[in-house]
């Protein structure tokens, strides 16, 4: 068996040893996202800036290796921006999902764009981008 | 070689000649080989049934039991001999005892409701741990609609049915109802119908078996076994989608009232009231699945052709080599080692999510479950939160198992 497309080196790397797990004391915003359907469950601990652009975040998975790579990979792709740019990042990642073509500018979230043919892992790696995009909204409703 | 000795894998891979029946056999997945292994999630069909389902729409189709002309007439007559065969299938006393449903789930339904509706509060449904969703939801909405007391029996650590607690859940006399399943679809347990049944009965209560594993797997004979219910799946029956089976003693059926009103389900009706068709018509509302139904015939004709000794003799020796072969497998755990199972194996992985294992069997073609299994309850019981799932059917080969586990090695590699 090739190494597959799907589950590539960095697919793999962030799965298995994450950047940006853990715990955040100081953290502002909390939120979390959970899929029923297999268990998976993404814990978010986030402090923004004055600006509304997050800080800093962390995240907490319980989930496959899609699910964990997506949550460590958007922490790190996150960290400095604000709400607006976190949605168009996730509207990028839900046409590679949907496509099979990541637009430019996706960088190495393209790592999930495979997953067009999986149709029923898209929500493993929608689901940390779901629970971050709640957990914005929920603190601008406040 | 020796011809008078069979090796298990000789008898492993003894029904090979049937994969020519299954055209969907010969499709590939992402560029490779179809290995189909989730069958107990539904079965593949043989072109025996696809062609049957077909010819009837060919050439004898119109609607049933009411038309006054030919064609009507020669329709009806093949949807009833179904009815006669699977009378046959399940050993059941009488053609009447059949009722045709959409699938188990909707026949456990209409026994909920409908049997359900002559229990009293107070009275108890007692399911086991390990049920399909199936056969723990209807319970659960009849508990909350007739102060039913809902008992759930416990399964051992190895995955079998407690029978000493479910001796002590029925010592109180007032359970009325067992509903449990004759083969578990996550463990593959084979659970002691006979058993269960006799017990069950010394202290008044009810039977109602969950056959939509077992009965793909194993001869069902509902006298011999002493049950009062039976339900069955077609689909799994190597059938078509859209058809089940509920069996139930006659005089049940005829002291339950009925679950959906409509056409056929009558015998008279007017504004102020209707009366309801004998049985098992007073429980099939509206026009039936047909085709399905004819379909499933073909199906039972089919398997009854093949034989249940060949049948399980196969799934034995396949299950056997697969036990082995999997246990081989670095990490690999296989939930549920009762000692009487089917060819259901749900395993995990350290290190590496079911859904993952899922995900990268089939870009090699294989296809397995991965998930709950529509067992919640059971995943929280064996403290998982999921797991895969190897299935087998009258056409799977020592092959496929080996080309899984070796795939399964190669996954794990991944991950280490
Ligand atoms: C043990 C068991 N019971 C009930 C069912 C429900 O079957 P169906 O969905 O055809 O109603 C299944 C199928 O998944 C099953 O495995």
């Amino acid at each position: 068996m090739a190494q597959d497309d799907l589950y590539r080196t960095v697919v793999l790397e962030r799965a298995r040893a994450p950047q940006h797990a853990g715990a955040l004391p100081a953290a502002t915003l909390n939120g979390q996202g959970s899929n029923p359907l297999c268990g998976d469950r993404v814990q978010l601990h986030a402090v923004l800036d004055g600006q509304g652009r997050i800080e800093a975040i962390r995240h907490e998975t319980r989930g496959c290796a899609i699910c964990a790579a997506s949550a460590d990979l958007m922490a790190g792709r996150v960290t400095g921006q604000d709400r607006a740019h976190v949605g168009r990042l996730h509207a990028e990642l839900v046409e590679a999902v949907e496509t099979g073509t990541a637009p430019a500018g996706l960088g190495e979230l393209a790592a999930f764009a495979p997953l067009h043919q999986h149709r029923s892992r898209r929500r493993c790696a929608l689901l940390p981008w779901s629970a971050l995009i709640d957990m914005l909204n929920d603190d601008k409703d406040r | 070689m020796d011809q008078s000795v069979i090796t298990p894998t000789d008898a492993a891979g003894s029904l090979r000649h049937v994969r020519a029946d299954f055209p969907i056999l010969s499709q590939k997945v992402h560029g490779k080989d179809l290995v189909f292994l989730d069958s107990a999630a539904s079965a593949q069909k043989p072109r025996q049934v696809i062609d049957c389902m077909a010819d009837t729409m060919r050439t004898q189709y119109a609607n049933i039991h009411r038309g006054l002309y030919w064609m009507s007439e020669r329709t009806t007559e093949a949807y009833e001999a179904v009815r006669d065969q699977v009378a046959r299938f399940l050993g059941a006393a009488a053609r009447e005892e059949i009722v045709f449903t959409r699938n188990s789930t909707e026949a456990i339904n209409l026994v909920a409701h409908s049997y359900g509706g002559l229990l009293k509060p107070g009275q108890v449904v007692l399911v086991s741990e390990m049920e399909h969703h199936a056969n723990l939801v209807p319970w659960q909405m009849l508990r909350d609609r007739g102060g039913i007391e809902l008992r759930i029996t416990p399964i051992t650590d190895d995955g079998a049915l407690d029978m000493e607690a479910l001796e002590a859940n029925l010592a109180d006399g007032r359970v009325a109802l067992v509903a449990i399943t004759h083969m578990s679809n996550v463990l593959g347990t084979i659970t002691d119908a006979r058993a269960i049944i006799d017990m069950a009965h010394a202290a008044g209560a009810k039977v109602l078996l969950d056959g939509s594993q077992l009965a793909v797997h194993r001869r069902v004979n509902v006298q011999e076994l002493g049950a009062d219910f039976y339900v069955v799946t077609g689909h799994k029956l190597y059938g078509p989608t859209g058809i089940g089976v509920l069996w139930a003693r006659r005089e049940l059926l005829e002291a339950m009232p009925p679950f959906l009103g409509g056409g056929d389900m009558i015998s008279t009706v007017s504004f102020e009231r209707s009366t309801w068709a004998n049985v098992p018509h007073k429980f099939e509302a509206g026009t039936p699945a047909i085709i399905e139904t004819i379909g499933l015939g073909a199906a039972l004709a089919y398997i009854e052709s093949i034989g249940f000794d060949a049948i399980g003799a196969h799934e034995d020796a396949l299950t056997a080599y697969a036990l082995e072969a999997l246990g081989n497998v670095n990490g690999l755990k296989v939930i549920g080692t009762a000692p009487q199972r089917g060819g259901v194996i749900s395993f995990i992985m350290k290190d590496v999510h079911p859904h993952d294992i899922a995900t990268l069997l089939d870009r090699n073609g294989i296809a397995v479950r991965a998930g709950h299994h529509c067992a919640e309850p059971l995943m929280r019981r064996l403290g998982v939160t999921a797991t895969a799932r190897a299935s087998f059917g009258i056409y799977t080969t020592p092959e496929e198992i080996d080309f899984l586990a070796a795939t399964l090695e190669q996954i794990r590699g991944f991950f280490v």
